[in-house]
């Protein structure tokens, strides 16, 4: 591992001025950073510890439940409002890592993990992501756990995340600190595509602070599902996932939330079929055709073929547990 | 406690006297060190082994409980829980098994917590409360997780065994030991290559049936 300085400032203006700098890095869990740290792929010249900072709460809101960015990915899982009122994000957490990482990564560090494709992670293969200009190994390599929509010629790398899907397709806010003030962004709109610019995983500058999460009170948490397909039972990361959460009065779909995982450079939503969905009957046959309608446009490279058939597979299966149908 | 902590430190304190192959790695990794560092590096691991070679970096104060035994440390910024445990304070009961956070070997408890001590700086345990395998017994009496992986066979090599006992003590302690299903869902993160699992399971159903206090 490269030497680099640590600083730990006690308030919020000392990591705004630290962040600022250039070559710094901002550390809270460390479960992805020091790995990749280790591992060559990130070489910060200073790390910012933002664990001195108050941002650890879970608290309910007028419209609402506010997440802290420094609570852990358990404490969230564990969280009794959480529970209650989203426990699409619960399951989706618990999906996630094992225990012992949960205890570690924080809810702002789940979002800011980078990708696990195996070019970005080997610092002798070629990857735009980490060295842009040097080209995407993956495309024409090993490219099992890769993208199969929204990828570009530069990159087509997938978001690890299961708790950013859930968040995804539970409409949640981001709350950004900058030395300027604050501001708010559409969870979905916080990853990005890779375009021409993969070395960006989101659109939160380098100066910003995430301070926190805020999910909108919904009808959903009695028809809502996570559902985890990967290479063994548990701690992998998906090959596919899907956040499935409905709102169903007597038999009829009222509203509909979709975001799939695995499958893109962000947390995949899939409006098109949540507008599908609406007005119909909770039946297998309509949450078939949603499936049908979300893979419009999917394309499939030499080793990922497979994800174009457990894709829709995986979405019907999701709603079915969701609509409590199995 | 008390008593629990006496013991433990004697013997840490022996332990790098006592065994001349550490001594041997301690003193290879310094001639690396030397072969990689700069003069005044080698300057200064010339007059004093290899924790001085670091001096010439930068260094922080780090205060740190482990195993109930306060401890007043400087370290280089680079430095992982795990290395810190193994390398400074000689606790070598914590396994280095992957280093990148994938096994589980090197789980230790901070603050009550289950973590990776591997992806955990030790910085970040500033001011915090670390036990390690060699925390858990009471003096010669062992923690029953101890016993029943012990009465269970839950090993074969062993090398992963300090985690796993880390890991089922604090999986009983977050109330996720409730089924074998849980268990093996909650056990994840500490892999096991002999496939002794199933034995795993047995000693944390033992414990966790018996209902004694973990």
């Amino acid at each position: 591992m490269k030497q680099f300085q640590y600083v730990r400032p006690a308030n919020q203006q000392g990591v705004l001025a630290a962040i600022a700098q250039p070559g710094t890095k901002i550390i809270a869990g460390g479960s992805n950073l020091v790995d990749l740290m280790k591992h060559g792929v990130m070489a910060p010249d200073k790390l910012v510890d933002i664990n001195k900072l108050p941002l650890r709460n879970i608290s309910g809101i007028s419209n609402g439940l506010h997440i802290g960015a420094l609570a852990l990915n358990s404490q969230v899982a564990e969280d009794q409002q959480v529970k209650t009122k989203f426990p699409l994000l619960s399951q989706a957490l618990t999906a996630g890592a094992s225990a012992q990482l949960r205890n570690m990564a924080t809810v702002g560090g789940n979002m800011m993990q980078r990708t696990r494709c195996p070019y970005f992670y080997d610092t002798a293969m070629p990857c735009n992501k980490r060295a842009p200009g040097t080209g995407c190994g993956a495309k024409e390599g090993f490219n099992r756990m890769h993208a199969i929509f929204g990828f570009s010629d530069k990159c087509i790398a997938v978001h690890p995340s299961d708790m950013c899907i859930a968040l995804a397709a539970l409409d949640a806010t981001v709350l950004i600190q900058g030395r300027k003030g604050t501001r708010h962004l559409k969870f979905t709109d916080f990853h990005r595509l890779p375009g021409t610019t993969p070395e960006l995983d989101n659109n939160l500058a380098k100066d910003e602070l995430i301070t926190g999460v805020e999910i909108p009170n919904n009808n959903f948490a009695q028809h809502s599902y996570y559902l985890k397909v990967r290479d063994r039972a548990s701690y992998a990361f998906a090959l596919i996932s899907v956040a499935a959460a409905l709102d169903i009065q007597n038999g009829i779909i009222k509203d509909a939330r979709l975001a799939m995982g695995g499958v893109a450079h962000k947390p995949w939503r899939l409006t098109t079929a949540e507008q599908l969905l609406k007005g119909k009957p909770a039946t297998v046959a309509t949450f078939e055709q949603a499936a049908q309608t979300a893979m419009q446009g999917a394309k499939a490279f030499k080793d990922n073929a497979f994800k174009l058939q457990m894709a829709p597979a995986s979405i019907t299966e999701a709603l079915t547990h969701a609509a409590g149908l199995v | 406690m008390e008593d629990q902590n006496k013991g433990f430190e004697a013997e840490s304190n022996l332990q790098p006297k006592d065994n001349p192959r550490r001594d041997f790695l301690k003193k290879s990794s310094l001639l690396t060190a030397v072969a990689l560092t700069p003069a005044v590096a080698v300057k200064a691991a010339e007059n004093h082994l290899d924790e001085k070679v670091a001096a010439v970096f930068e260094k922080l104060s780090l205060d740190v409980t482990v195993n109930g035994v306060a401890h007043k440390l400087s370290v280089e910024p680079r430095v992982t829980l795990l290395d810190l445990l193994r390398e400074q304070l000689h606790l070598t009961g914590t396994k280095k098994g992957c280093d990148y956070g994938q096994c589980g070997a090197c789980t230790v408890h901070v603050d009550g917590h289950r973590v990776n001590s591997c992806l955990t700086l030790a910085m970040m345990v500033d001011g915090k409360k670390v036990i390690t395998i060699e925390g858990l017994a009471n003096g010669d009496e062992l923690h029953p997780m101890q016993e029943a992986f012990i009465k269970h066979d839950g090993f074969q090599c062993g090398y992963c065994t300090p985690g796993q006992i880390m890991s089922a003590v604090a999986c009983i302690r977050e109330g996720h030991a409730n089924s074998e299903a849980e268990i093996r869902e909650y056990m994840s993160g500490n892999i096991c290559r002999c496939g002794a699992y199933p034995n795993i399971v047995n000693a944390i159903q033992e414990v966790k049936n018996g209902g004694q206090k973990v």
